[in-house]
């Protein structure tokens, strides 16, 4: 659980790529392997990384794999690759970020990069990266797993799939209810 | 498109034509009614068809499918304008409106409420007036509406069974001696009306797949075109309505998809584009002898907007809920609905349960927020209970609907700039339901509560107000503008104050009233 499990693989140019750090949870098991990669068309492998260590900060959810965090960089890579204006938000984001940090911020240590994130809250770079992983960290089938919402499972009906199965409250008289459809 | 496949069509050059301009709540409804009693209608709707097959599991991909999109501004110190500055409202731009969307609750107005100046008696810097209409003229449309969607615990319909998120908010409501139930939904609890009954899928806010809950895409607007005496033209966007020297109107100016202008004549229009588009359009409609906008003499066409006192309270537990199973609203609470001013404010509030998936969720909690607080939070979705808060908000003259000729739409007309303001009656009604709201969850053992800000609106009401004199609103008792007299309002515009209930209901019933009217009126030839 420790923060040294963002080990990414260091043999591609334009691509994130990681490994699955819990091997027990909800994302392992749906995840065809451990390893997992993302291709990046405009931002290079080291913006790739540092901004997914920025939303990390942004929206810190332990336990929740780099594999789910890498769909909100995915997302800021198409931004970019469509819009110039976005990708040169991005790079100067991340060169300024690093300058702050004296050359290198994914280097700190966790509270120093932390700082720095702090500093830069509510600036353009910050906002575009919050605004997106705000939609595409939580808007993905990983992210339904790991946080427990059964997204399009539901689309049949839970009528006969636990909509009521909870048992740990008193079940509330019939008058107040109503039975099942026939 | 096999709804609109062989209907009935009219010429645009037929000026004995009835147009109503949408198709949701009040505009399919009535549409229906005049076609019901052999009157030739013809629907422009702006938005495409889609039908309850093409309805997504899918917050976000379902939120592009159908919501109102086109660009509006925001101003004023309501937090929409910061946190969802282009969009301040939630509604639908289809066949069918916004009744794809809504949740269903379908709750009748308190009598007090349609005289809400005479109860309250004068609020400073609020704009209150009774309805020239009274609870007991309204009734029996009510009982007509209740029947005609199937509202449960009304009609002999039992309720739709709770769900888990009722059984949370039902078990703090015994706690505090609150009564709690699963509501008068326009849900089938059982098949009926040739349609299923609800299967508790959760995405009432994405359109309901199996047609369970009401909404006028597969009940007014199929009938209606089986007579044979309506025409539906979805993506038919009304630009414009023309008048003629008599100053009475004449025909409406509509974009097809292809953006080409057409012109249909009319008898009469009937305007049901929700609270901010119906202004938009009056004013919009602005002409030499109309400059400030058709029917607006009074110079009240866009005020007095309301959108209700919302807010939202979210808990966690220690144990998991999955609030998201089943209808959206399947609890109501009603015992702060009354008029009590010993509570510091006037009006009451309803307290209804709610959920949304994952990602709205994100979206919504707090919008701006970032950090631990917020991802804590979002951390027990799993074990999350929700409900909503609504009340009566305070009419004013101030918050508006107003066109903003710094932004045009795609066909280079002004767009609406919604402004407002929460009254502090409002403000004081929010913390007082975030308190009871917070108080139902603490008292079943909550972990952590947390107040969530109004989402943007889907109910969009007043700014077309009905009044008895033509100074003080837009149009009369039946929706017929007080300055021109073949110029109908057949929305949620029309509410003179907002009461504490969602307001479908209450649109459907005038509707069906104003159906009655408006045909006595054509057969006697008044319009």
């Amino acid at each position: 659980m420790s923060l040294s499990r963002r080990s990414f693989l260091r043999n591609s140019r334009n691509a994130l790529i990681g490994t699955l750090a819990f091997s027990n949870g909800a994302i392992a098991l749906l995840a065809p392997s451990k390893v997992w990669s993302m291709p990046l068309d405009s931002l290079s492998k080291a913006e790739g990384e540092t901004i997914l260590e920025l939303t990390r900060h942004i929206f810190p959810h332990d336990s929740l794999e780099d594999a789910v965090y890498a769909f909100v960089v995915r997302d800021l890579d198409k931004a970019a690759s469509a819009d110039p204006g976005v990708a040169s938000l991005l790079r100067d984001g991340v060169k300024d970020l690093n300058q702050r940090a004296g050359g290198d911020w994914a280097g700190l240590n966790n509270t120093k990069q932390f700082s720095h994130v702090q500093a830069i809250a509510g600036s353009g770079f910050f906002e575009k990266i919050r605004s997106t992983a705000v939609v595409s960290l939580y808007n993905n089938e990983l992210a339904f797993a790991h946080f427990g919402y059964e997204g399009p499972a539901g689309d049949g009906g839970y009528l006969y799939s636990g909509f009521n199965d909870l048992e740990w409250l008193p079940e509330p008289p019939l008058a107040d209810s109503g039975v099942l459809p026939a | 498109m096999s709804l609109t496949n062989n209907q009935k069509t009219f010429s645009k050059d037929d000026d004995s034509v009835v147009v109503v301009i949408g198709s949701g709540a009040g505009g399919g409804t009535l549409a229906n009614g005049l076609a019901q009693q052999g009157f030739k209608t013809v629907v422009l709707e702006a938005g495409a068809l889609h039908t309850t097959a093409d309805f997504l599991a899918d917050e976000w991909a379902s939120f592009g499918q159908l919501a109102w999109l086109d660009p509006r501004t925001t101003s004023g110190s309501f937090r929409l304008a910061k946190d969802f500055a282009g969009l301040p409202a939630w509604i639908v731009k289809a066949v069918g409106g916004t009744t794809i969307h809504w949740a269903g609750a379908s709750l009748r107005f308190q009598p007090h409420e349609f005289k809400a100046l005479s109860t309250y008696g004068k609020v400073p810097d609020a704009n209150l007036l009774d309805w020239p209409i009274d609870y007991d003229e309204l009734a029996p449309y009510y009982a007509k509406a209740e029947d005609r969607m199937g509202v449960t615990r009304t009609n002999d319909i039992g309720g739709l069974p709770g769900n888990n998120n009722f059984k949370v908010m039902h078990a703090g409501a015994e706690k505090l001696g609150y009564s709690c139930n699963t509501g008068h939904m326009a849900i089938n609890s059982q098949p009926r009306d040739g349609r299923l009954a609800c299967q508790q899928r959760g995405f009432c806010f994405q359109g309901c797949r199996f047609g369970a809950k009401w909404s006028t895409l597969y009940t007014e607007l199929p009938e209606g075109i089986a007579t044979g005496n309506m025409e539906l033209r979805p993506e038919s966007h009304v630009l414009k309505i023309e008048h003629n020297d008599e100053g009475r109107v004449t025909a409406v100016i509509y974009a097809d998809k292809d953006g080409n202008q057409h012109r249909q004549k009319a008898r009469v229009v009937a305007v049901a584009g929700n609270s901010i588009e119906t202004p938009r359009l009056l004013l919009n409609s602005a002409s030499n002898r109309f400059k400030n906008g058709l029917a607006n003499s009074s110079g009240q066409v866009g005020r007095n907007y309301m959108r209700h006192m919302t807010g939202s309270v979210y808990a966690t537990f220690d144990k998991p809920v999955h609030m998201y199973r089943g209808t959206t609203m399947a609890g109501i609470i009603s015992d702060e609905s009354g008029h009590d001013p010993s509570r510091g404010f006037v009006g009451g509030y309803e307290m209804e349960t709610l959920s949304l998936g994952l990602p709205f969720m994100a979206a919504f909690l707090n919008p701006g927020a970032w950090g631990r607080e917020f991802t804590n939070a979002m951390d027990q979705y799993e074990n999350m209970a929700g409900m909503w808060l609504v009340g009566e908000d305070m009419p004013r003259e101030s918050n508006r609907i107003t066109l903003n000729d710094a932004v045009k739409d795609a066909y280079g007309m002004p767009v609406a700039n919604v402004h407002y303001d929460d009254h502090p009656n409002d403000v004081a009604m929010r913390e007082h339901a975030f308190e009871r709201g917070e108080a139902i969850y603490n008292a079943v053992g909550a972990l952590e509560t947390i107040r969530t800000p109004p989402y943007p609106s889907t109910h969009n009401i007043g700014s077309c107000r009905m009044s008895e004199k033509a100074e003080d609103g837009v149009c009369n008792s039946v929706g017929q503008t007080h300055d021109i007299p073949n110029l109908f309002i057949s929305d949620g515009s029309q509410f003179t104050t907002s009461a504490a209930e969602n307001p479908t209901l209450t649109i459907v019933s005038l509707a069906l009233r104003q159906a009655d009217r408006l045909g006595k009126m054509l057969k006697e030839g008044a319009v």
